[in-house]
């Protein structure tokens, strides 16, 4: 009997110290970060209650607003062209293309690489002195103009393309997938009822796809806010504050501008933007296999 | 269009070559950045300035490479990248090791030894994956600072074997949900225990899923760059954030060559781990994309 009792406790002594570190690491930092934006805290963390008044300062700093308006800019942008190519790809690589498992990899490593790295590449590309540009009129087209990068209303959509190129092959795996589930029975019937190849795809594939497009829809939404990485590396925020984003913001408010209660409560908020997205998606894809 | 074709276009040679030349440009698209930090990653730097950015170098040389592994500014040293690669390495070998032998135990625990309220653990444990770390940046500090290893390798193990437990049980649960429980009762019933069961009976068959879970952290982990530049310091700082450094260390010549062949030194590992196994890598992604 001893031993039962032993058997009963070990795999929740097991889970124990996951557990632990997750409910430390995770929920009590969300406390804590919340807490924290509740004070008078700047460069270091201190306990002066404040209420909500960093939250009301934060709404009224035109810098905040510039980071939200460009995340729906680029969130919106990224999340669109990254579902439209990768759907446009899978359904051209679906088509019993030889070399598809040549071509497959080439679309998807960039997946595998840093934001960093991505960031880096992008910056001398699109940079009008030596990259794209340049190239162009050393090729003898001396009117092509691409200086995105350097412009402050334009800056942001350089993002995009660095973003869409780096995460659009995983898309188009996301949706291949999909494409290769789909019954060919159904394909043939309608075939049989002389539907055309474009028609099957507009009425049939592409509305069986919805499960992938709220996959891809979740994970692409919760990348682009929490988007750090490739900002950093391909803008700096710059030039100005054209490409600051939510997480960018955060950083340089807690850590350089030292003001953490402001920083704190922009963090909160970005936490309620994700949750806002996942815990819906994660409550419905869970249902279903709870009884097992 | 012919009744005997099955999905797909079927169609005249005129669409497939259309097929082919759209996919080839797009593979073309996806290669370009990685093709021009390859090849001016071995241009003198004079030659970047005056020539083509695609055009293949008239000189050949390795110099850049060198100077980026061993002798290029990174912030104010003039160390290269080498010994951050290294600190990358220290860190993330742990880290993928302790993850990965943590999530394979919660796995077990969570789909054979089942416990009221396990469903509301892993629902826990798996929100922990989404969460933008920003919330945790502040706490995050002040514990590593309270534990002594503020600025350490160990302080980022930690925090990366925190902040990857969500993924790597989220693929044993998944992967060991699917194992027969009636091999686990039979060998309960011969008196078989807890660790036991886990040695003998599911791990012989667990190769598949470490593999892709040994990818997602490795591919995570060294292309971190949030927690890195937050928490690391000399001794600590991974190669993300001193290629960072190197790419955007103002002041003197920008050595736009040294930069490509850094960036590629920093791409490399998980390159060369997606080429070697790209096929675990996309199931990784896919598990990732929490399919419940």
């Amino acid at each position: 009997m001893n031993r039962n009792r032993l058997q009963e406790i070990i795999p929740r002594l097991v889970l124990s110290p996951s557990m632990a570190l997750i409910l430390i690491f995770v929920y009590a930092f969300i406390l804590y970060t919340f807490y924290l934006s509740m004070t008078d805290s700047r460069m270091l963390p201190s306990y002066g209650f404040v209420g909500f008044e960093n939250y009301a300062k934060l709404w009224d700093l035109r810098h905040w607003w510039r980071a939200l308006t460009n995340l729906a800019i680029f969130g919106s942008l990224y999340i669109i062209i990254c579902s439209v190519l990768g759907l446009f790809l899978a359904i051209l690589l679906d088509q019993k293309i030889r070399g598809e498992g040549f071509l497959r990899p080439i679309y998807l490593y960039p997946m595998a690489l840093s934001f960093i790295v991505t960031g880096t590449a992008w910056k001398w590309f699109l940079d009008p002195g030596i990259g794209l540009e340049n190239t162009m009129h050393q090729w003898g087209w001396a009117s092509f103009e691409f200086a995105w990068i350097k412009d402050r209303t334009l800056a942001i959509y350089t993002v995009v393309i660095a973003a869409v190129w780096q995460s659009s092959g995983f898309v188009m795996a996301m949706f291949l997938a999909g494409l290769r589930g789909v019954d060919s029975e159904i394909i043939k019937a309608a075939q049989m009822d002389g539907a055309s190849n474009v028609t099957i795809y507009r009425r049939i594939i592409i509305p069986m796809m919805r499960p992938v497009f709220l996959s891809a829809f979740v994970v692409l939404a919760h990348l682009a806010i929490k988007s750090y990485d490739l900002v950093i590396a391909l803008t700096g925020g710059g030039p100005g504050q054209a490409t600051e984003l939510p997480a960018t913001f955060m950083y340089s408010y807690t850590f350089t501008r030292n003001q953490m209660g402001i920083g704190a409560s922009s963090a909160i908020i970005m936490l309620v933007m994700i949750f806002s997205i996942i815990i819906p998606y994660l409550y419905s894809e869970l249902k279903p296999g709870r009884q097992r | 269009m012919s009744a005997e074709k099955t999905a797909g276009v079927s169609g005249n040679k005129l669409a497939r070559a259309a097929i082919y030349s759209v996919l080839i440009v797009f593979a073309v698209y996806y290669l370009l950045p990685l093709y021009v930090m390859l090849v001016n990653s071995v241009k003198p730097l004079e030659e970047i300035r005056q020539g083509n950015m695609l055009a293949l170098p008239d000189v050949f040389t390795f110099e850049p490479w060198t100077k980026a592994w061993s002798s290029a500014q990174v912030g104010v040293q003039p160390t290269g990248l080498k010994p951050y690669f290294f600190n990358s390495i220290l860190m993330v070998v742990p880290a993928v090791a302790i993850s990965t032998i943590l999530g394979a135990l919660n796995g077990y625990v969570l789909t054979k030894w089942r416990f009221r309220g396990d469903d509301i653990v892993f629902g826990l444990i798996l929100l922990s994956c989404f969460i933008p770390f920003q919330i945790a940046l502040i706490p995050a500090a002040r514990i590593l600072g309270m534990l002594g290893i503020a600025g350490t390798t160990q302080g980022l193990v930690l925090i990366h074997v925190v902040y990857g437990l969500g993924f790597t049980t989220l693929f044993f649960r998944n992967y060991y949900a699917a194992f027969p429980t009636e091999l686990i009762r039979a060998a309960q019933i011969d008196g078989a225990g807890f660790f036991q069961i886990f040695r003998r009976i599911l791990l012989p068959s667990s190769a598949p899923i470490i593999v892709v879970t040994v990818i997602w952290q490795f591919t995570n982990i060294w292309n971190d760059f949030l927690f890195g530049v937050s928490f690391g310091d000399f001794d600590s700082q991974p190669m993300t954030v001193a290629l960072n450094n190197l790419v955007s260390s103002s002041g003197g010549v920008k050595e736009y060559n040294v930069h490509f062949a850094g960036a590629i030194l920093a791409a490399l590992p998980t390159l060369i781990v997606y080429i070697v196994s790209g096929r675990y890598f996309v199931r990784g992604l896919m598990a990732g994309a929490v399919k419940g």
